[in-house]
């Protein structure tokens, strides 16, 4: 019997899989678009700089968006009001928002033109600009900071409430009880989400163009862009996509090193009531941080929503059949996503995970296309690998979440299902799948989400006959049809705001998260 | 046994009958294949006459083709730029499309055997007449103009009309060029990666001006009946762009290939490209251009740098740039 218990935390041959799969991904494409290209290329004059501006903003940008989260999820998670819930799940939005979409809503919002210099205007006082590196590290805080709020939210839901218990019947003070149950808890998460955030950075790419202002404001990711589109010197791509992929590492690597540390135990999973900040100034001061961060996050969405609303008549049939494609591959996606998750949730498979978001897509998909191309005709397979690759991407977000409950549960409960000599399937089906409930359903809503909004695997695999929306949105406004694209673009943020709801949603049907 | 013969005999059938329409397999851009753009059109024009069928594959033209050489399923590649048609050349893809260019209206000589023009236009700064009432009279009014005329511009790098821009300042300033964009770069309000993220800050009101093309002011009049919109037109001169198609070497269907290229330049096409790609048709007098078109300012100086010259200047026309908006 013990033989067919689970080893738990290692070794599974799914595990192995699942990782070899995202190595073969990542390194394959590599590897394709190096050979073609013959060797290693040179790096340009303009490269260096690239490199130190990828580095300085991605640093800045992850920085500021886990600083802010964090009191912002303390008071989230602190706090009982009504449309707690709500709020919650919308001002995840703008994590999955197409990146077009969102620029033009910050545009709306803190452009020249915007809500922010009407007001600054109306009482006087001189005009903000967005462009400039200021504003490209405030696009990236809107983009992430809902995802550190909701990585760092869930960190403090996982302190069990008898921890939070036994902190008020021993009499701890707020700062001792946020010494001995909170700030261990923030050195656990806070690593992983600022280094997934710091990834996602790298690769910046339009955001930072257009809000940098020029070409102060290049990143490798443009720097690649215009070594396969233009130069066609897959060489030089090749190495900087390399590079781009170490610093990816490096960071995940360090942020493993940091984020060591075990949970808090088991608990009873019952709802944290908290006895500390009941005064009026820790009220005052949560419920500020809470509307600042509602403010800043749902503004440019509501403009986004309130420009779109014309256009949604316009937008004529093809809208409407890219927008049903759109859903089946964001379906698709999020159940290959889950399911290679799974066996990688450990520390070792989240640091292999990083290398799907950190490597270029435009030399992922020209390694594919490499690869694909002399067994079958690329066009046939657009969609396929639009699934596999929007699966690849999201997977290190998938993992972020997953990664430490799974371990805690793998901790908590791992010697009882042994002792129990549990098969790996009543293990999978009694014990870990409905304990990871909630974090399951928070990674396969952004996973549908990622999957809506992305453009997919570039344009070498467009599929003419089957558009996806994003680039449906990027179609009609290269036709001049900017209210049909602003229509467009409001369906895609409905689609991907409507299927993260319902897969958060399903994960926390009786927590009151 | 016999279950597989017949099998094989249903395949054959099949085939055949595929085989008596033959399909003419055309790369275009991606904007050609909308609903919006005017592959359908095409498509429907061209299947009346040829008793074929056409089929867009939309996608990055030269890179894809580049990389599947000489076992590309192209037949005709639709939409190339002149930034392009050496690395085109040389890569020995491309036919000779053995079409008379005598029909061609262009505002410069064109004499190429491999690359077929099938619409123009000129770079141009785009504006709004109710916010802007005087736009610079020249480029180098804009130089001088006061910082906060702001205008929107694309990076050179990743897309097509940022770099004609680039040769545009270059081939007006030569030696200066790099000058002329310091004086410039106060007045940029942002670059951005592509000609749409740009259109859309402009008609969103962000910018005074966006680098764009003269016959944008077309689309306004014809699609919304709005006047607002013009071209600021400089005696200096505007900058030539080209969309260009060819056939491939490797073609299974040469006929239909040479059928298509000349088709592009006939009438009924011609006629249908102007409001197709919101561009001026290569191969029609003014007279018989679309209303709207007509209405048109057009430069009377028209810039353009031969392959070998663009190729030549062009690195250091974009490194200038960089150096000048990077100070």
């Amino acid at each position: 019997m013990a033989s067919r218990a689970v080893t738990l935390s290692r070794g599974s041959a799914a595990a192995l899989l699942a990782g070899l799969a995202v190595a073969a991904l990542t390194l394959g494409p590599v590897a394709a678009v190096l050979v073609r290209a013959g060797g290693w290329g040179d790096l340009g004059p303009g490269d260096w700089q690239a490199l130190r501006f990828t580095l300085l903003q991605a640093l800045a940008s992850a920085g500021a968006s886990v600083a802010l989260a964090v009191p912002v999820a303390r008071a989230l998670s602190r706090r009982r009001f009504r449309g707690r819930g709500a709020l919650v799940a919308l001002m995840g939005a703008p994590f999955i928002l197409p990146v077009i979409v969102a620029v033009l809503g910050l545009i709306a919002v803190f452009g020249q033109n915007g809500l922010a210099n009407a007001a600054l205007r109306w009482l006087g006082l001189p005009e903000m600009t967005i462009y400039g590196i200021h504003g490209v590290i405030l696009a990236h805080v809107f983009f992430n900071l809902p995802l550190a709020v909701r990585l760092l939210l869930q960190g403090w839901l996982a302190i069990p409430a008898e921890r939070f218990r036994l902190a008020a019947s021993l009499g701890l003070s707020p700062w001792a009880m946020f010494r001995v149950l909170e700030a261990p808890m923030l050195l656990r998460i806070a690593p992983g989400a600022f280094a997934v955030i710091f990834v996602i950075c790298l690769s910046s790419f339009a955001v930072a163009l257009t809000l940098g202002g020029g070409p102060r404001a290049t990143t490798v990711e443009l720097a690649i862009y215009q070594a396969v589109r233009f130069d066609f010197d897959l060489g030089r791509a090749a190495l900087l996509s390399v590079i781009q992929l170490a610093l990816a590492l490096a960071a995940g690597l360090v942020a493993l090193r940091l984020g060591a540390g075990s949970g808090f135990g088991a608990g009873l999973d019952r709802v944290a009531r908290r006895w500390d900040g009941q005064g009026r100034l820790a009220r005052l001061a949560d419920g500020l941080w809470i509307a600042l961060a509602a403010v800043f996050l749902l503004t440019p969405l509501a403009m986004v929503a309130l420009r779109g609303l014309p256009g949604l008549a316009a937008m004529g049939p093809g809208t409407w059949e890219a927008a049903l494609n759109s859903v089946t591959v964001a379906l698709i996606s999020t159940a290959l996503c889950i399911a290679w998750a799974l066996p990688l949730a450990t520390r070792r498979g989240e640091l292999v995970g990083l290398a799907g978001i950190a490597l270029s897509p435009l030399v992922l998909g020209t390694g594919l296309f490499l690869i694909v191309r002399p067994v079958v005709n690329p066009f046939a397979l657009a969609l396929p690998v639009t699934m596999v690759v929007n699966a690849l991407v999201a997977l290190p977000f998938a993992l972020r979440i997953l990664r430490p409950e799974a371990e805690a549960v793998r901790a908590d409960y791992g010697r009882l299902a042994l002792a129990l000599g549990l098969t790996r399937m009543a293990w999978l089906r009694l014990v870990f799948l409905p304990r990871l409930r909630r974090p399951l359903g928070f990674a396969a809503g952004l996973t549908a989400a990622l999957s809506m909004g992305d453009l997919g695997v570039i344009a070498l695999f467009a599929d003419p006959d089957r558009a996806t929306l994003p680039l449906q949105v990027y179609r009609l406004m290269g036709s001049y049809q900017m209210h049909a694209a602003a229509g467009a673009a409001l369906l895609l943020l409905l689609l991907s705001f409507g299927a993260f709801w319902i897969f958060d949603r399903g994960g926390r049907v009786n927590a009151d998260a | 046994m016999k279950a597989t013969t017949t099998f094989a005999a249903g395949l054959l059938t099949a085939s055949a009958a595929l085989a008596e329409t033959p399909v003419l397999t055309v790369y275009a851009g991606d904007y050609v294949v909308s609903e919006w753009g005017p592959g359908p059109k095409i498509e429907e024009m061209f299947e009346a006459e040829c008793g074929c069928d056409l089929q867009f594959k939309p996608g990055d033209l030269l890179p894809r083709i580049l990389l599947e050489g000489e076992r590309t399923e192209a037949d005709v590649v639709f939409g190339l730029n002149t930034d392009v048609t050496k690395q085109a050349r040389e890569s020995g893809l491309f036919a000779p499309h053995n079409v008379d260019l005598s029909p061609l209206t262009l505002p410069i000589e064109w004499n190429d055997d491999i690359f077929l023009p099938y619409n123009y236009g000129h770079t141009a700064f785009v504006y709004n007449t109710e916010r802007l009432a005087e736009p610079p009279a020249s480029f180098d009014a804009l130089l001088e103009a006061p910082d906060d005329l702001k205008i929107v511009i694309q990076d050179p790098r990743s897309s097509i009309s940022g770099l004609a821009t680039v040769l545009w300042v270059q081939s007006v300033y030569g030696d200066e060029a790099e000058a002329a964009w310091e004086k410039l770069a106060p007045k940029i309000l942002t670059v951005t990666k592509g000609w749409s993220e740009s259109y859309g800050l402009f008609t969103d009101g962000e910018a005074d001006m966006v680098m764009s093309y003269t016959t944008s002011p077309a689309y306004h009049i014809i699609a919304e009946d709005d006047r607002t919109k013009k071209a600021a037109i400089f005696p200096e001169g505007h900058y030539f762009m080209v969309e260009l198609a060819a056939k491939v070497a490797s073609t299974d269907q040469p006929e239909l290939a040479d059928q298509f290229l000349a088709f592009t330049l006939s009438e009924p096409f011609q006629e249908m490209i102007a409001t197709g790609n919101w561009s001026f048709p290569a191969a029609l007098p003014r007279a018989q251009w679309p209303e709207g078109f007509q209405e048109l300012a057009l430069p009377e100086t028209v810039l353009f740098y031969s392959e070998e010259e663009a190729a030549a200047l062009r690195d250091e026309a974009v490194e200038a740039w960089r150096r000048a908006l990077s100070r």
